[in-house]
C-alpha cells in the first residue's frame, strides 16, 4: 500500500502541452504512472503524447475518470487551475509551479472550504517536487530511479534534499512507501501534519522521515500531533542552522521571523515531542536505519 | 521586496490613512525648500534606508529651523547607517524625508502579517508603540491585541473597532482609528503585501490619528501584477552581490563566512551550509542555482561567488535528478575554462550518472578535490581552508 497515489490512479496533467508539462508528463508515463490525458484551455480535441487534450478539467474528468492531477501551469494562472481541479472533483492535485503569490494561496484554501471533507481535494505543493510511490506511480518531477520500494514514508519541503534522503536510504538498502514534497512556500496545500496523519494509517509505512526547514510552525505542529496521535516513529531533520534571521533562504517560506522558527528552536521543540532528530543531513538514512533496527525508539 | 518609509506612507495615504505633511529631498537646498513649503517651525529629517531602528543610529534628526534642516540633510546624505537590522556593512542614505514635527499624545503599535498557522491575515496592535514588536512581546505581552482577518471577506469595521477599543482609544476617536486600521488592511490585501507595520501610529495633541513611521514589504511572487510597487525597488539598499544574483535569476544570500557554496535546490543548499558549520567552517553564502544546474547557471554562479572577496574555498554540491552528473561535470569544466578561480575547489556530485560525472571530472585538467557524501564535502572544504592558513 502507498498513500495518495498508486499504479491505478488515473492522472491528468494541467498545462499538458507546454514545454515543462510535456517533458515531465513523458517522464511520468515512462515511470509507469497512469496518465490518461491533459488539460490546456483552447487546445481541447487535440492529441498530445498520444493522449487526449481537454479544454476544462471537468471535461477531462468526465471522459477519463481521472482522480488526480499534476499542475505545471505558470504562477499567474496556477491558483485558477488549482481551484478548477478542486471543483471538477479531482481528489489529489500536485502543484509543481513555483512563484504563486501568497494571497492567491490563501484564496485557493478559502475556496476549497466549500467542499465537505469527503469531497475535498488534497492539494500538495505548490513549489514542490510532487509525490512518488516507488515502483507504482510518480505524480511530480522526482527522478524515479533513486527511490527503492519500501516502508519509509518521506515528507519534505525541498526537492533535492528529499532526493538526497532517498539516495542515502537506497544506499543502505532501505526503500520508501511514498515520498511527498509539500513545497517551500509559506502557505501550502498540505502541511507536514496532514501528511503524517495519512502515513499513520498506511499499513506499509513503518517509519516517517520529515525533512523540514526554518520558517513557519508546521514542523512543530506535526511533532505535537505525532506525540498525541501516532504509533509510528517520526525522524526529522531541520535545515537552516546557519540561516540569519529575517532573510529568505531560497524558498519563499524559509524565513525566520518569530520564536520557534529557527532550526535550533524547531529541533528543541520536536525533541520535546519525542521526535527522533537526525543530527545532520548526512545521516538521515543512517538514523532511519537505526530506528528500523530497533536500536533507537 | 522592501520599500522606503516615504513610499509606504504615500501608499497608506492613498488608502485614507492620515500622515504628517512631508516631502522627499536629495540635497540640503532641496531639504531647506521642502521645510519652508511644509511650513511650521519644527521638522524631522529622516534618513531613508531599508531598516528600522534608525533613531538609535542617528538617522532621525529634529530641527527647529529650515537652516537646521539643511544641515541635518547634509550630515545624513551619503552616510552609511548601521542599525541592528542592517548588518555591519550598514545602508547608504541617498535621500531624506522632511516631515513636520508631530506633537504626540499617545504612541501605538499596528502591524499586519500573514499568520502561517491560521493562514489568515493577522493584525497585531499594542498600546506600547515605539518599541519593536519583539520588545513588546517580551516586556508587555499583555498589551498585545491580535485579530485574524478572513481574506475572502476582508476586514470588517467591527473588527477594527474592537482593536481600537482594545487600545483604550476614547469614543470620539474610535471611528477614525478604525478607518486607519482598515486603510492599512486594504493596502496589505490589495497590493500583495507581506508586512505592513505602522510603528508608531500616534494620536497627536490635535487628536489626529497619524502613521508616524511605516514599513512595508511585498510578495516577490506577486510583483508581476504590481508594476507600481516594482518601480519602488531601491537597489542601493540591497547587497551588491545579491542584486547581481537576482538580476541573473540566481537565489543568493550573502553571509559572513569564507566558504563559498554553489548548490542546486534551496533545501540542499541550507543542508550543505549546516554541514559546513558542523565541520567547523562558516559559509560565505547561500546560493541555489536551481534544479537544472545548467552550464550557463554554473558559470554565473562561479562569477558571483568570486565577487565576494571573503571567499577562500569553493564548495560545489549538485544532486542531479532529472539532470545528469555527466552534464553537470561538463558544465563545471566549461565554466572553469572561462573563469580562473585560483582557490581550492571541492566538488561533490550525487544522483543520476554519478560515476560517469566523477570520471569526467577526474580525466579533465581541472584542479579540484573530489568528495562523496555531504559530510565528506563539508569536511574537505573546511580542511582545505585550514591548509591555506597553515
Amino acid at each position: 500500500m502507498t498513500i495518495l497515489i498508486d499504479e491505478k490512479t488515473k492522472i491528468i496533467v494541467q498545462g499538458f502541452t507546454g514545454k515543462i508539462g510535456s517533458f515531465h508528463a513523458d517522464e511520468m508515463i515512462k515511470y509507469g504512472s497512469n496518465i490518461v490525458g491533459g488539460v490546456t484551455p483552447g487546445k481541447g480535441g487535440q492529441t498530445h503524447l498520444g493522449l487526449p487534450v481537454f479544454n476544462t478539467v471537468k471535461e477531462a474528468v468526465k471522459n477519463t475518470g481521472a482522480s488526480a492531477s499534476v499542475l505545471f501551469v505558470p504562477p499567474t494562472f496556477a491558483a485558477d487551475s488549482a481551484m478548477e481541479a478542486a471543483d471538477a472533483g479531482i481528489k489529489t492535485c500536485v502543484a509543481i509551479t513555483d512563484g504563486i503569490p501568497s494571497h492567491d494561496m490563501i484564496k485557493i484554501k478559502r475556496y476549497m472550504r466549500r467542499y465537505s471533507k469527503s469531497e475535498k481535494m488534497t492539494l500538495i505543493g505548490p513549489n514542490c517536487a510532487g509525490v512518488i510511490s516507488p515502483g507504482k506511480a510518480l505524480l511530480g518531477i522526482m527522478p524515479g530511479h533513486i527511490y527503492k520500494e519500501g516502508n519509509v514514508g518521506i515528507i519534505g519541503r525541498s526537492g533535492t534534499l528529499g532526493y538526497e534522503a532517498a539516495q542515502q536510504l537506497k544506499d543502505l538498502g532501505i526503500g520508501v512507501s511514498t515520498s511527498v514534497g509539500i513545497g517551500g512556500d509559506p502557505i501550502n496545500g498540505s502541511s507536514f501534519k496532514d501528511i503524517i496523519e495519512i502515513f499513520e494509517k498506511d499499513k506499509n509505512t513503518e517509519v516517517i522521515l520529515m525533512i523540514g526547514e526554518i520558517g513557519g510552525p508546521q514542523e512543530v505542529a506535526a511533532g505535537k500531533f505525532a506525540k498525541e496521535n501516532m504509533s509510528k516513529p517520526v525522524v526529522a531533520y531541520i535545515a537552516g542552522l546557519t540561516a540569519p534571521k529575517g532573510r529568505v533562504m531560497g524558498h519563499a517560506g524559509a524565513i525566520v521571523s518569530a520564536y520557534g522558527e529557527s532550526a535550533v528552536e524547531k529541533v528543541e521543540l520536536l525533541e520535546e515531542c519525542g521526535v527522533i532528530i537526525s543530527k545532520n543531513p548526512s545521516v538521515m538514512g543512517e538514523t532511519i536505519r537505526q530506528v528500523l533496527n530497533g536500536k533507537r525508539n | 521586496m522592501d520599500i522606503h518609509e516615504y513610499q509606504a506612507k504615500k501608499i497608506l495615504s492613498d488608502f485614507g490613512v492620515e500622515i504628517p505633511r512631508g516631502g522627499i529631498a536629495y540635497s540640503p537646498e532641496n531639504a531647506e525648500n521642502k521645510a519652508r513649503e511644509i511650513g511650521g517651525s519644527k521638522w524631522v529629517v529622516k534618513a531613508q534606508i531599508h531598516s528600522g531602528a534608525r533613531g538609535k543610529a542617528g538617522g532621525i534628526i529634529f530641527c527647529n529651523s529650515a537652516l537646521e534642516v539643511a544641515q541635518a540633510t547634509d550630515k545624513l546624505l551619503g552616510k552609511k547607517l548601521v542599525t541592528n537590522q542592517t548588518g555591519s556593512e550598514g545602508k547608504i542614505v541617498n535621500r531624506v524625508y522632511i516631515e513636520e514635527a508631530t506633537n504626540i499624545r499617545k504612541e501605538l503599535y499596528l502591524g499586519l502579517v500573514f499568520d502561517r498557522s491560521s493562514e489568515c491575515i493577522m493584525v497585531v496592535a499594542s498600546t506600547e508603540g515605539g518599541m519593536s514588536v519583539e520588545e513588546i512581546s517580551q516586556e508587555k505581552p499583555e498589551s498585545i491585541i491580535r485579530s485574524k482577518i478572513e481574506a475572502a471577506v476582508g476586514m470588517q469595521k467591527f473588527q477594527a473597532r474592537e482593536i481600537a477599543f482594545g487600545l483604550g482609544i476614547k469614543p470620539e476617536l474610535i471611528s477614525r482609528t478604525a478607518d486607519a486600521i482598515i486603510g492599512c488592511y486594504r493596502a496589505f490585501s490589495e497590493l500583495d503585501a507581506t508586512m505592513v507595520e505602522v510603528n508608531p501610529l500616534v494620536i497627536s495633541e490635535q487628536e489626529q490619528i497619524l502613521a508616524l513611521d511605516c514599513k512595508m514589504s511585498f510578495d516577490n511572487n506577486a510583483l508581476f501584477r504590481r508594476n507600481q510597487i516594482s518601480e519602488l525597488r531601491d537597489k542601493t539598499q540591497e547587497n551588491v552581490n545579491e542584486v547581481y544574483a537576482s538580476d541573473r535569476g540566481l537565489n543568493y544570500v550573502s553571509l559572513d563566512g569564507n566558504i563559498g557554496n554553489i548548490i542546486n535546490g534551496a533545501g540542499l543548499a541550507m543542508a550543505s551550509m549546516d554541514m559546513i558549520k558542523l565541520a567547523g567552517g562558516e559559509p560565505a553564502n547561500f546560493l541555489d542555482v536551481g534544479g537544472g544546474a545548467t552550464p550557463e547557471k554554473i558559470v554565473k554562479a562561479f562569477k558571483l561567488i568570486l565577487m565576494d572577496k571573503k571567499v577562500k574555498v569553493i564548495l560545489v554540491n549538485i544532486f542531479a535528478g532529472i539532470n545528469r552528473c555527466d552534464w553537470v561535470a561538463e558544465g563545471i569544466i566549461q565554466a572553469l575554462q572561462i573563469i580562473d578561480i585560483n582557490m581550492p575547489l571541492v566538488i561533490r556530485l550525487a544522483g543520476t550518472n554519478v560515476e560517469k560525472g566523477n570520471k569526467i571530472l577526474k580525466e579533465s585538467k581541472i584542479n579540484y578535490i573530489e568528495a562523496t557524501t555531504l559530510a565528506d564535502a563539508a569536511n574537505k572544504a573546511v580542511k582545505a581552508l585550514k591548509d591555506l592558513t597553515k
